[in-house]
């Protein structure tokens, strides 16, 4: 599995994605800048991580979602590539596009920072094959914008297409249908605001996460 | 030249800030206030010489590109 984190000015959760993608695959994740041009070459995976890229100026994720790297990103996307966004990674993929509707301010207005449960709506995906569907997971959640919004119709689509793979249990931003993530058309692209990549059997908050890499990784050796 | 970008959450979409600040202003006294939304303005210094719907037409695509998100926000140009 050969993996990418793209590294945008403000990104925080970079190192954290690059721990869990070197735990799981083995193999060292290349670690790319956002004024790049390219992303290498035969990257199974692109981790777009979690932080604050440009200070949330304007809107959390609409400077980044227009960094240079974005191109190449949209190109991986389109061959088909994996893409996993979490937490200011969803935000930006939602402002490039790759995924519908946006991220706004917790309906608390407060700053949320706790292990939140979710329960697993689909492990019928590349990102979610270790978990069973209906199992609850602890994931830990920090963030100010999470609350997921789009209109009637996407919803809709979203979940009778099974692209909501996880949901949260008790909201804790005012999101939709308590969306925690979902996914692009062709399953490929996650976005999701808890972090898988900080709950993979460290000291940091326990190892839930790391069934999501290990799905990934099962994908990407059986279409190998 | 300049242009003046009034950004605004749609009609519909909650807007929790506009929510808090009607209710404290309704907690102060100020009684006659119903619902509140909260935007932004950003002010652009453009070029001198443009044609004002040359700008306008300039402006509007800076606004579906970057200036707003047009899931959630709709925006209002003013040039000056």
């Amino acid at each position: 599995m050969k993996s990418a984190v793209i590294v945008f000015p403000g990104s925080n959760c970079d190192r954290d994605a690059q721990m869990a993608l070197r735990k799981v695959s083995g193999q060292e994740p290349e670690m790319v800048w956002h004024k790049d041009a390219n992303i290498p070459n035969g990257t199974d995976i692109v981790m777009v991580p979690g932080g604050f890229s440009y200070g949330d100026h304007l809107r959390c994720g609409a400077m980044a979602g227009n960094s240079p790297i974005i191109d190449a990103l949209k190109a991986h996307a389109d061959r088909g590539g994996y893409i996993l966004g979490v937490c200011n990674g969803f935000q930006i993929l939602t402002e490039t596009g790759l995924l519908p509707g946006a991220l706004m301010r917790n309906a608390s207005l407060h700053f949320v920072c706790k292990q939140q449960t979710l329960r697993v709506e689909n492990a019928n995906t590349g990102f979610t094959s270790a978990y069973k569907s209906g199992q609850e997971i602890s994931i830990p959640v920090a963030h100010h914008d999470g609350n997921y919004f789009a209109d009637e119709k996407t919803l809709d689509t979203l979940e009778a297409d099974g692209r909501i793979p996880f949901k949260y249990v008790g909201n804790p931003n005012g999101s939709a249908k308590d969306i925690a993530g979902i996914t692009s058309a062709n399953g490929r692209v996650l976005g999701m605001m808890p972090h898988p990549e900080r709950a993979i059997g460290g000291h940091e908050g326990g190892s839930d996460g790391i069934g999501m890499f290990e799905s990934l990784l099962q994908a990407l050796t059986v279409n190998a | 030249m300049k242009a003046r970008v009034h950004v605004s959450l749609k009609p519909g979409v909650l807007d929790p800030q506009g929510k808090t600040v009607g209710d404290t202003l309704s907690r102060m006294g100020f009684s006659e206030v119903g619902e509140v939304r909260v935007g932004k303005v950003i002010e652009l210094e453009l070029e001198d010489g443009l044609e004002p719907s040359a700008a306008e037409a300039r402006v509007k695509d800076m606004c579906e590109k970057l200036l707003a998100n047009t899931v959630i926000e709709k925006y209002e140009i003013e040039l000056a």
